[in-house]
């Protein structure tokens, strides 16, 4: 990964061996910009870099291009999420183009959340193309300067390509290979699905090591702020793929209601330190829901402010 | 293999109507492999490389791998009464004497336009190796860099 260019803020930031932070823009609803400028402002200064998601959980939301574009006109770097499960391959690369001619430098790939999850479980989902295919794409428009098709493009794109991974969903030991394939495919940068437990991340991130992936991909650990034990159990039988151990839940609920708030703070300082010390891994990607302003509490918690002057 | 043309850019002709011998093929194919594997006959058939298990049952019709939302049991977030067919790949492909190492291989993107037609046909006749010129030049330009 020496001698490259950077191709955003925040690929020059993990180039430099920064451990970067990035957070998850809240999902709004709102045709009015000021709802995501109002939530930049509260971001400024506290993360790197900030993702747009793609019709989170299935529901639709403001689109992940136009809240990255309206996160730039407030000069916080977007990382822009895209689905394959809300357009095939064509609308995939018109996407990408138009993101990067908007300013958008970092965008993320995955699957998406089935339509079934969402609240319109009756839509056509596409899934034209999977994830891997959506990797590839992207480093075909910009390092070939062309579409899927061969089709040349006049202005490629240069952005930096980014990936998802879940180490903690079955099947768990062929999770690394599966993330050596979107290396493969493509990816620069890797964000995790959301880490509590820690043994099975130390044992994917050191087969991943084995495997040679974190010298060629940045790996970011995801790490959610809990606000109550009942949000603990929410995001176990709730929502697929997240692993959340019996420990966590018993030490939120052996907390007094009006306390567990500070205790699922203080869970997640705790990984943010774990992580840090984990071989492999080069910065983490926070979450909340609907607590936006807990972020700049984990990020000082975890002596991670000020954020670094990344240059223009 | 082939070069990057003008033509080559033009989809291979599509699959010609079910009739006779090859709707016989057809028919044949689906027979045996509906029942064992629950076949959708996408007509480019990777079965081998993924432990036996058909990739097009994934309610996401993913090529390449699982989704992240495998539930803790292995079920499917979309049928969850249903294995994950990527947990049972993953376990058939361990059982396999050969092709193991295929899990880890990038598979290319559907070739949508031959559902339905016969996988078998499409290998001796060549149709499923259509690569779009794109995904092929990128990969010839990773072996010469």
């Amino acid at each position: 990964m020496s001698d490259v260019e950077p191709r955003s803020r925040l690929h020059r930031l993990l180039l430099s061996g920064e451990f970067v932070v990035t957070a998850e823009l809240q999902t709004t609803d709102s045709a009015d910009p000021g709802s995501v400028h109002h939530l930049a402002e509260g971001l400024r200064g506290i993360v790197d870099a900030v993702n747009c998601t793609d019709n989170s959980a299935a529901h639709p939301h403001i689109s992940n291009v136009a809240a990255g574009k309206l996160l730039l006109e407030r000069g916080i770097e977007p990382i822009v999420q895209f689905t394959c499960r809300d357009r095939n391959r064509l609308a995939l690369q018109a996407d990408l183009l138009g993101a990067a001619a908007l300013g958008v430098r970092n965008v993320v790939m995955m699957s998406g959340d089935d339509v079934t999850a969402g609240d319109h479980p009756e839509a056509k989902p596409i899934y034209d193309i999977d994830s891997c295919h959506a990797l590839r794409i992207a480093r075909i428009m910009r390092d070939e300067g062309t579409y899927l098709s061969g089709r040349k493009l006049t202005g490629p794109p240069s952005f930096l390509v980014g990936a998802v991974e879940n180490p903690f969903a079955p099947p768990v030991d062929f999770r690394p290979v599966r993330l050596g394939k979107k290396v493969e495919a493509g990816a620069e940068f890797v964000q995790s699905q959301i880490v509590f437990n820690l043994e099975r991340m130390r044992v994917f991130m050191a087969r991943a090591g084995e495997l040679g992936l974190p010298q060629k991909a940045f790996i970011l650990g995801g790490v959610f702020v809990l606000r109550s034990a009942r949000a603990a159990r929410y995001l176990r039988d709730q929502v697929p793929g997240i692993d959340v151990p019996e420990e966590t839940i018993r030490r939120m609920e052996g907390i007094p209601a009006e306390r567990q708030a500070e205790e699922g703070i203080a869970i997640a300082l705790e990984i943010v330190q774990q992580l840090r010390e984990m071989p492999g891994i080069a910065g983490v990607h926070v979450m909340s829901i609907n607590w936006e302003e807990v972020i700049p509490r984990v990020v000082e918690g975890s002596g991670l402010l000020p954020r670094p002057a990344a240059g223009p | 293999m082939q070069n990057t043309t003008r033509l080559d850019r033009r989809p291979p002709a599509t699959a010609p109507p079910p009739k006779g011998l090859r709707k016989a093929l057809i028919l044949v194919e689906k027979g045996i492999k509906e029942p064992i594997w629950d076949c959708r006959m996408c007509g480019q058939c990777i079965l081998h490389s993924t432990g036996m298990s058909c990739p097009m049952r994934c309610p996401k019709n993913l090529r390449n791998g699982p989704c992240g939302g495998v539930l803790q049991n292995g079920h499917c977030e979309v049928l969850n009464d249903r294995q994950c067919v990527w947990v049972q790949a993953w376990e058939g492909s361990r059982k396999m004497p050969i092709w193991r190492g295929h899990m880890a291989h990038l598979q290319r993107p559907v070739d949508w336009r031959l559902q339905e037609t016969s996988s078998w046909e499409n290998l001796l006749t060549g149709r499923d190796r259509y690569l779009p010129a794109g995904w092929r030049s990128y990969e010839t330009g990773r072996h010469t860099r």
